[in-house]
């Protein structure tokens, strides 16, 4: 078992918490991506859970084992924490072939060269770099680079692996083929792996759950598609996603979770956040909108103003502003004109407290 | 159990340990304490001769030499040639570098190429190769007729003789700083003020010159404290026409033992290392004043078109480098060719018979090369092992402490050093403790070559550790590769190339010393740079200059070697690229 658990964890450089009282669990072979935006403690929660700083408090604990906990003295060395990792700089030893670079974890182990050889030229076949073993790294594309260090990572059998932004450093269409490759490598050896990243639609794509940070703080952990659909708060519904937070008011709670909000002139039925519960319907109530919830009806009472019109190939994304100092994305088929006004139908909408995580 | 790679989880050592992640890199901090004894106690050391007398504090000594007019006399003097060679050094570095780094003259690279030689050549053979062009019985001028009468006096035996000579030998040190300070300079500053409707002799004053201050001043400072520190020069040139300086003087009196004579040089020894501290103390005062952040794109100098001027300019700039390099050694060479000094040279009588002499025959002069192969291979290899550990303490472990490391490495280098080679005589003449002496041994050299050049060592490794990507380290750690592993399998190979540039730059300094080696040296314990000294001292003028062709052909070969080297070494380590 390889699970992760990370209970109250605080690191302080100074004054500043950059991971301030986080916990988390990560079960045996999940694909969990850590997205925020830069400066948020990615890294260096990725960095404590490798070893390369010591927690100032709470425990980390991997398959059970505890790795690090300052209270009780503990603190296990990145070395002996059988974890693989994924810089975005590659790391890979440039006075090294890609086989020795890859079969480096192996060295230090002890095996005999026979079995060293063949579990290299296994891991480079995995990342379909077979041929290049003689090579040196400089002789190698970025996305060749970041696949030998995966191979790397691969040939250690580690209890997980961590990655931390792998393909920033390539360009957009490499990109994708190295997240298939990430994909790929994840179903063949069902490795824990942890992904570092500040770009949402990378996470998206990849994770099984995603854990979004801001401030040093874990602000919600979840599938994908529960972040999307039903973001914990403020912080978390800005940042994932296009749509807009509006604040409502009248909030008339319903069953199974349904819920209807008065928006300006109009009546929305939404789903509601369990976790609001009946007295703080009518304080910070907010709404989130998704653009797909929301088409653009003439006889609809919910009116606004076009603010902006942007092409995107297929349909365009217009902004609408209603009321005081909030607008809106919805995508329309025709292109509006600046200044014109529209009706707006809204199927679907999720209403939570707007305060919620302001406190911590 | 899923495919391939199911992972595994048990590990020997998976065992929590408490605090055992960071044991090992405490072992890293003892280096601190050999770094702390060769480059620190010894100046301590002297601080405390100076005040004891016969075990007791006193002021004695200092009222003894502040009291004695030869004293002032000395400082005077000193005050005067660095001085002035540093006002010619200014003049001869700053219109070298502002040429070189602002304008589109050809063959910038041999033209700093040979602009360093100067610097490296060791000063005592600067000032052989100077006396051998100049005066009555230069070979050179002998040979083409063109020498001034016999007992015309020697016109270099004088203030000005040594101040001119102190001038081209730092030179480089000036034209060094000034060229990084230029290169740092943006070329749209220029431009905007060009724009702004500045140009010509305006540009220069009011712009470029006091954007480029803080490297003038800094160059300026360093010229100075090297050139006050010098004794190679004033001992050839000022030694036979009594003209003392503050290091010639510490020289004499240590040459004329008595029983005061430790206290007083001890005192003389602070004295000139305190005009030092006074010139690197103003300098930062200076510096601190004028906070040009240089800013806009760096790397892309100005570039000034030169235009119809250009071959003039290249022209000059090829005729000094002949003036101030190729006509003396030429000079030198030219001596070392003459079967007896004196004698005229002719094609007829040219003859390596002193080549041979000194290499194959004469005892002394083998024992000298020996020596100094010796300390300067020695001093390379332990500092360069010295190295790697400390500068990989200092650039990933930084504290307090290495901060203080990194200051107090510098210090056995700036002083002057006679000063070093004072503090050692007193430290290790009788070593606390263990009751032996390392005086008259060539241990006593080695120890302080070890202090002086360490940083000449730690600085290219350093260099190498800092630009190195931490997380190349990382994922070895990441593999299972504890510290000595990665110091061995990831460090060591990378940093190799660096440290062999700081090897060769200790053995390149140390194999030409003299200032260090002419106070410790003991009979049997010569080294090269006093053997040319004292060679010239005895009359063995020819035999000096055979010496000394043979370590500026070193000298070269070893440049050489860099400059071929140069594209493989991280940015920084050969000095005269930045
Ligand atoms: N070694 C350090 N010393 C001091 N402060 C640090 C150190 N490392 C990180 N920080 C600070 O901690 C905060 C979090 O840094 P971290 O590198 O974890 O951010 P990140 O989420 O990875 O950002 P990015 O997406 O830009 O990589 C930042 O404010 C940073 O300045
Ligand atoms: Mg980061």
């Amino acid at each position: 078992m390889a699970d992760i658990n990370l209970s109250r964890i605080t690191k302080c450089f100074g004054d500043y918490r950059a991971v301030n009282q986080v916990s988390l669990d990560i079960a045996d072979g999940e694909f969990v991506a850590l997205l925020g935006p830069s400066g948020c403690g990615k890294t260096t929660l990725l960095r404590l859970l490798a070893g390369f700083e010591e927690p100032d408090h709470g425990q980390i604990s991997l398959g059970g084992q505890i790795m690090a906990s300052p209270e009780n003295g503990i603190m296990v060395s990145p070395e002996d924490r059988n974890l693989g990792i994924v810089f975005q700089s590659y790391a890979l030893w440039p006075h090294m072939t890609v086989a020795r670079n890859v079969g480096y974890p192996l060295e230090v182990r002890g095996l005999n060269r026979a079995e060293q050889d063949r579990k290299i030229a296994e891991a480079l076949d995995i990342v379909a770099l077979g041929p290049y073993a003689d090579r040196s790294p400089s002789e190698l594309s970025g996305g060749q680079r970041q696949r030998v260090a995966l191979a790397r990572c691969l040939v250690m059998e580690p209890r997980a692996v961590l990655l931390d932004e792998p393909l920033a450093n390539l360009d957009v269409h490499l990109r994708e083929t190295m997240q298939q490759a990430f994909l790929d490598f994840h179903r063949r050896t069902g490795a824990t792996m942890i992904y570092v990243t500040h770009d949402q639609s990378e996470a998206m794509a990849m994770a099984d759950r995603i854990a979004v940070m801001d401030k040093g703080h874990i602000r919600q952990m979840a599938a994908p598609e529960t972040l999307y659909r039903e973001p914990a708060d403020l912080m978390v519904a800005g940042f994932v996603g296009a749509g807009a937070v509006l604040p409502v008011q009248d909030v008339s709670v319903g069953s199974n979770g349904a819920c209807s909000v008065q928006l300006g002139d109009a009546r929305i039925a939404a789903r509601i956040c369990p976790k609001l519960n009946e007295s703080q319907t009518n304080v910070n109530v907010g709404l989130c909108l998704r653009p797909e919830d929301v088409w653009v009806t003439d006889d609809a009472p919910l009116r606004g103003q076009v603010e902006d019109c942007v092409y995107l190939g297929g349909r365009f994304r217009l902004s609408v502003r209603i009321g005081e100092g909030h607008s809106l994305p919805v995508y329309a088929n025709r292109r509006a004109r600046i200044g014109e006004q529209v009706g707006l139908k809204v199927s679907d909408g999720w209403v939570f407290d707007r305060m919620a995580g302001e406190a911590a | 159990m899923q495919a391939t790679g199911r992972l595994r989880g048990v590990l020997p050592g998976m065992i929590a340990k408490p605090q055992g992640n960071r044991s090992s890199d405490r072992l890293l901090y003892w280096l601190v304490v050999p770094v702390f004894i060769i480059s620190i106690l010894p100046i301590l050391r002297l601080g405390f001769e100076g005040v004891m007398v016969g075990g007791v504090p006193s002021f004695d000594y200092f009222r003894d030499v502040l009291g004695s007019s030869s004293t002032w006399r000395a400082t005077g003097n000193s005050l005067y040639t660095a001085g002035l060679g540093t006002i010619i050094s200014i003049l001869i570095g700053g219109s070298f570098a502002f040429l070189v780094a602002l304008t589109d003259i050809r063959a910038k690279a041999a033209l700093v190429f040979c602009f360093m030689i100067p610097m490296m050549i060791p000063p005592q053979i600067t000032a052989l190769s100077w006396v051998q062009l100049t005066g009555p019985s230069s070979a050179l001028l002998n040979a083409i007729g063109m020498a001034p009468p016999m007992g015309s006096p020697q016109p270099l035996y004088s203030a000005e003789g040594i101040a001119m000579l102190l001038g081209i030998q730092h030179a480089s040190i000036v034209f060094l700083t000034l060229r990084a300070n230029l290169r740092m300079l943006p070329r749209e500053q220029i431009e905007a003020a060009r724009l702004a409707g500045a140009r010509g002799g305006r540009l220069w004053w009011q712009i470029i010159l006091p954007l480029t201050s803080p490297g003038l001043i800094a160059g300026t400072a360093m010229a100075f404290v090297t050139a006050l520190g010098n004794f190679g020069i004033p001992a050839m040139l000022g030694i036979p026409a009594g003209y003392q300086t503050l290091p010639t003087l510490i020289y004499q009196k240590l040459a004329g033992f008595g029983p005061s004579v430790l206290g007083e040089v001890s005192v003389l020894a602070m004295l000139i290392g305190a005009i030092a501290i006074c010139g690197v103390a103003l300098h930062h005062r200076l510096l601190s004043k004028r906070d040009y952040r240089l800013m806009g794109m760096v790397g892309r100098p100005l570039d000034v078109k030169l235009g119809a001027r250009r071959t003039l300019v290249e022209t000059t700039l090829w005729a000094v480098l002949v003036g101030i390099l190729v006509i003396p050694l030429l000079a030198l060479f030219t001596t070392a060719l003459v079967p007896a000094f004196g004698v005229k040279l002719t094609f007829a009588n040219a003859t390596f018979e002193a080549f041979r002499e000194v290499m194959f025959v004469q005892p002394s002069t083998i024992r000298a090369f020996q020596n100094s192969f010796v300390l300067s291979v020695g001093a390379a290899i332990v500092l360069v092992l010295l190295c790697l550990p400390l500068a990989y303490v200092m650039v990933r472990r930084p504290s307090g402490v290495t901060k203080l490391i990194n200051l107090l490495v510098e210090v056995p280098y700036a002083l002057p050093g006679v000063v070093l080679a004072i503090a050692c005589i007193l430290l290790f003449i009788r070593i606390p403790l263990l009751d032996v002496s390392l005086y008259g041994t060539l241990g006593i050299i080695f120890i302080a070559y070890l202090a002086r050049f360490l940083v000449i060592a730690l600085r290219p490794v350093m260099n190498s550790f800092t630009q190195l990507d931490p997380a190349l380290e990382e994922a070895a750690q990441a593999c299972g590769a504890g510290l000595s592993r990665r110091l061995r399998d990831i460090l060591l190979p990378l940093a190799a190339p660096s440290a062999a540039a700081g090897a060769l730059l200790v053995f390149l300094t140390a194999f030409n010393e003299l200032t260090v080696s002419a106070l410790l040296w003991s009979a049997g314990n010569e080294t090269l740079g006093v053997l040319i000294f004292n060679l010239d001292d005895s009359g063995d003028t020819v035999l000096a200059s055979a010496v000394a062709v043979l370590v500026v052909l070193v000298v070269i070969a070893l440049m050489s070697c860099f400059q071929l080297a140069a594209r493989r070494l991280p940015k920084g380590v050969v000095p005269w690229q930045t």
